[in-house]
């Protein structure tokens, strides 16, 4: 859900980052914080287990700059991505605006994968949203390690509708923030729609 | 099947109407911060000093807590547990939630009760709700006739503005 302030002249967005149990949604969430100046950025609130797996969420609120005299205010989450945190899951897909889906790449965790796929249609379609049509962006994360599965063979197992899909290695950043700019633009250009 | 919750759009007259009522709470409750957050997390209007305290995360934290309490409550067959209250050394923090849609914070330390507190959110919460009742209505009205409208900022939003977000 849009946050539109008239008053105020700011857009809020707010972006969920999905996917697997250490399929790296929270590393994806600590490189934009670590690259992003001070300015742009508040706290990155992380609500996690003494063992930094995410136990509810992390929050990371971006300030992108002006469109049209409006303040554009981004709120990037994470989902606990452990299967038993379904309840928490549910909730903070709230109000989502756009989603990535964050897939690992290691042939091992392709069950995973299409296992929190099915988990996110669901979830969403409890919400009222439905996959095909929210703003969605894919990464294949974790290209570097030596188990990765060739991009293509991942492209027909979890691309469903073509949407815009990027290879990543979130732990040096590549392709984190073309992911991000991706869902940034799918989610503006929604908005130009309404 | 939930729809989701529609688009909430802000105008200049009722975010006026709720920074005033945010401030009487504020001095009728003797109150260090109030605080309106939308249940998404996302922060609406504030009275009270700030410094110190990192707005953002306090409305994304507050849903969250309002939306796991919500979860409970179901799971134990409540339709909402509609206020929590956090106990400090020093400060307390009063959640209260607001037309079933946005979350109403105060945050008072010992120069106030939480029985004040309370009584005067109770009041306050009339008020907010009769705005976003009109705030509702308003923007439901407008929905149709927003994207046509010349001041409209969305619908010009060019690829280049978009880039230029990323520029950097």
């Amino acid at each position: 859900m849009t946050f539109i302030n008239y008053a105020a002249r700011e857009i809020n967005c707010k972006i969920v980052y999905y996917g697997p149990g250490l399929c790296g949604k929270t590393t994806n969430l600590q490189w934009i914080y670590d690259k992003t100046n001070p300015q742009a950025k508040g706290k990155l609130i992380s609500l996690a287990t003494e063992t930094d797996r995410t136990l509810f969420f992390d929050f990371l609120p971006l300030d992108l700059g002006t469109v049209r005299g409006f303040k554009t205010r981004f709120h990037l989450y994470t989902v606990p991505g452990q299967v038993f945190y379904d309840a928490s899951r549910k909730l903070i897909l709230k109000g989502v605006d756009g989603v990535v889906f964050v897939a690992d790449s290691q042939e091992a965790r392709m069950e995973a994968n299409s296992e929190s796929l099915v988990n996110l249609d669901k979830n969403l379609k409890e919400q009222g949203y439905e996959l095909q049509s929210v703003p969605y962006v894919l990464q294949f994360n974790k290209r570097d390690l030596p188990t990765a599965i060739p991009a293509d063979e991942m492209y027909r197992l979890l691309n469903f509708k073509g949407e815009p899909t990027f290879e990543a290695v979130a732990m040096n950043g590549t392709g984190v923030f073309d992911t991000l700019k991706a869902v940034a633009k799918l989610v503006l250009t929604e908005l130009k729609k309404k | 099947m939930a729809t989701p919750t529609p688009d909430l759009v802000m105008f200049e007259e009722e975010y006026q109407q709720i920074k005033d009522t945010l401030q009487r709470l504020q001095v009728d409750s003797n109150s260090k911060i109030c605080f309106l957050v939308d249940k998404n997390g996302q922060q609406i209007a504030v009275h009270g000093d700030m410094t110190g305290v990192d707005a953002t995360s306090l409305a994304s934290l507050t849903a969250g807590n309002v939306a796991a309490t919500d979860g409970l409550a179901k799971l134990i067959g409540e339709k909402e547990f509609s206020i929590l209250f956090h106990e400090g050394e020093r400060d307390n923090i009063h959640i209260s939630l607001v037309a079933q849609r946005v979350i109403l914070v105060v945050i008072f330390d010992d120069r106030s009760s939480l029985g004040l507190v309370r009584l005067r959110v109770k009041k306050a919460s009339a008020e907010l709700e009769r705005t976003f009742e009109v705030l509702l209505r308003k923007s439901e009205a407008e929905r149709g006739n927003l994207a046509n409208r010349f001041d409209s900022p969305f619908a010009e939003i060019t690829d280049e503005d978009i880039d230029s977000l990323f520029s950097e």
